[in-house]
Parts: structure tokens; sequence; C-alpha cells
């Protein structure tokens, strides 16, 4: 009898399973860092085809050639310091600051914006001087690495202007804060694959 | 559920801070190796460059992204492991193959074998 009254409470759907382990609200934040990982597969691959043609210059320039190691510095800056501006952007959040929140991400966003166009201008300027994707082994690889990053940070943007609207419409809600923490997620990610970048590519390129 | 929002793994203005001071000397000083050419040998400027990276990848893990050992019940760090274990595998992995392939495949290299065969 008794048997038969545990088995019955065990086959129910009950909160014994959920209640004893402290969860986080939602999987969304490991699932978004399960997604993040994801990621970091996709630059390793970049990375590793990096590191097998960079040296395949085909005649055409090398790293030390083209790469303009001061416009790569103030970038660099530009990606470090939008990291901590998103986090002042977080403890405002964590302070249920709307106005405090809009403005770091603000500054992060248009830290992010001249990110993209020091990046924008120095692609375009080696295009001009003929030294494209198509140039080379090295310059192929160079670009699609350095381009999915950068394509990652628009995306970043873009992500963050749509939610700067949405804090600004519906406030600090639980989703909004939710979602801010992704994006927080997303662009201290996208910092860290830029350190890879900045010493793989650029650094050691010049060396 | 509002007590468990106020855990700490979403980091305080000390630990932003400390990142953001960490994170600009690590960059600092080695574009300052390379720019500055303070260091003669290549070599050994590309393996302290590699290893202040390496040192402020985990700086922005712990004080940017939060990790801990405790952060999502664990699961956080045995993925972040096992994609390093992969991203390794990768690496390591296409540079050792394809510097074989360069090495031992040259077109200078190939020409020998091809001659033998065709003259038996």
């Amino acid at each position: 009898m008794t048997t038969n009254a545990t088995d019955a409470n065990s086959m129910l759907p009950s909160s014994h399973f959920y209640v004893r382990e402290h969860h986080p609200e939602s999987g969304t934040l490991l699932g978004f860092w399960l997604y993040l990982m994801s990621d970091c597969l996709l630059f390793a691959g970049l990375f590793a085809t990096y590191a097998v043609l960079g040296n395949s210059y085909a005649g055409g320039p090398t790293g030390a050639d083209i790469f303009e190691l001061p416009l790569v510095a103030v970038n660099t800056g530009f990606l470090l310091i939008s990291s901590i501006t998103y986090g002042f952007a977080m403890l405002q959040m964590q302070l249920k600051q709307v106005n405090g929140t809009l403005f770091w991400l603000a500054i992060t966003g248009l830290l992010g914006a001249a990110f993209i166009g020091l990046e924008l201008y120095e692609f375009a300027h080696l295009i001009h001087e003929g030294y494209g994707p198509q140039r080379s082994g090295f310059l192929t690889a160079f670009f699609s690495l350095v381009g999915t990053h950068g394509l990652h940070v628009s995306v970043g943007i873009i992500w963050l202007a749509v939610l700067m609207v949405q804090v600004k419409r519906y406030g600090l809600t639980t989703e909004n804060g939710r979602r801010l923490m992704c994006l927080s997620m997303f662009w201290h990610f996208l910092d860290v694959v830029w350190i890879g970048v900045f010493t793989f590519v650029y650094l050691m390129g010049v060396l | 559920m509002s007590e468990h929002n106020s855990h700490p793994d979403h980091g305080s203005l000390k630990s932003y801070m400390t990142g953001f001071v960490l994170s600009v000397i690590l960059t600092a000083i080695p574009f300052w190796l390379v720019m500055a050419n303070v260091i003669e040998s290549a070599g050994l400027t590309a393996l302290i460059i590699l290893a202040f990276a390496a040192v402020q990848i985990f700086v922005h893990m712990i004080y940017f992204l939060h990790m801990s050992p405790k952060s999502e019940g664990g699961w956080n760090l045995l993925a972040l492991v096992f994609t390093l274990i992969l991203v390794f595998i990768a690496l390591a992995g296409s540079i050792w193959v394809m510097y074989n392939l360069n090495v031992n495949m040259m077109p200078g290299m190939m020409s020998e074998p091809v001659m033998e065969s065709q003259n038996p």
C-alpha cells in the first residue's frame, strides 16, 4: 500500500525534482552561452584557416606591408571601452535606472559603430590598393576572419538598437533584462575574439 | 525569485573596473612591445604577446563574462572546457596537418617519385 502510494507520487509531474536544486529563472542564459560556444568553434575554424594560409602571399603584400598598427590600436581601444560601457549599462539596469541604462547602451553602440567605421575604412583602403580578398590566400583568410568578426559586431549594434527601443517603450521588464544579459554576453564574447584577432593577426603579422 | 536576482555573478562596479584596468594594461603592453620593437627576437615577442592574450582572455572571462565554476550550476564552465578542447584540436590539428602537407608535398619533392614510376 505504501509502496503504491510512493509510486503514484513519483509518477506525478510534481515539483519533486525542481524544488531542491537552485535553478536559474530560465534556461535562456545557458542556451545563449551554448550558442556562443558554437560561435567560438566557427571562429576557431577561421583562425585555423588563417594560421594555415597566413603565409601564402602569392607574391602579394605581407601583413607587415599592409597593417597599420596605430589604427588597430585605436580600434582595439574602441572595443575595449565599449565593453566597460556595456558593463555600466548592466549596472544601471541592476539599479532599475531606465535612462542610465539607455545612456550607456547608446555610448556602447556609438563605440561599436566607430569600430565598424574604422574597420570598413581599412577594408576599403586595402581593396582600393588592389589588396582585396582575391589577391592571395593570406588576404582571403584575413578578410574572412576579420570580416566575420566585424559582421558579428554589426549585428550586435542592430540588436543593441532594437533593445534600446524595447527598453524605452516597455521599461526594464524581466524579459528585457534577460535580453540585455544575452547581448552583454555576446558583446563581451566579441571582445574576447578580438583579443585573438589583434594578437594573432595584426601584432604577429607585423613581427 | 527576486532574492536570486541579486546573486553576485552580474558583476559590480568594482569588478568591471578591475577587469577594465587589467585588460587595458594587458592590451597596451603587447602593442608597445611590437610597435616600439622592444625585443630583438621576433619569436620571443610572439610568445610573450600570445601569453598576454591568453591572460587577457581569462580576465575578460572572469570580470566581463562573469564565469565562475558555480554559474548556471557549472554547465557554463563545462561547455567552455569542452569548446576549448575542440578549439585546440581544430587549431593544432590544422596547423600540424597542413604544415606536414606543405613540407612533404612541395612540387619540387613530387617530381622525383613521379619520374621514377614512369621509368620502371
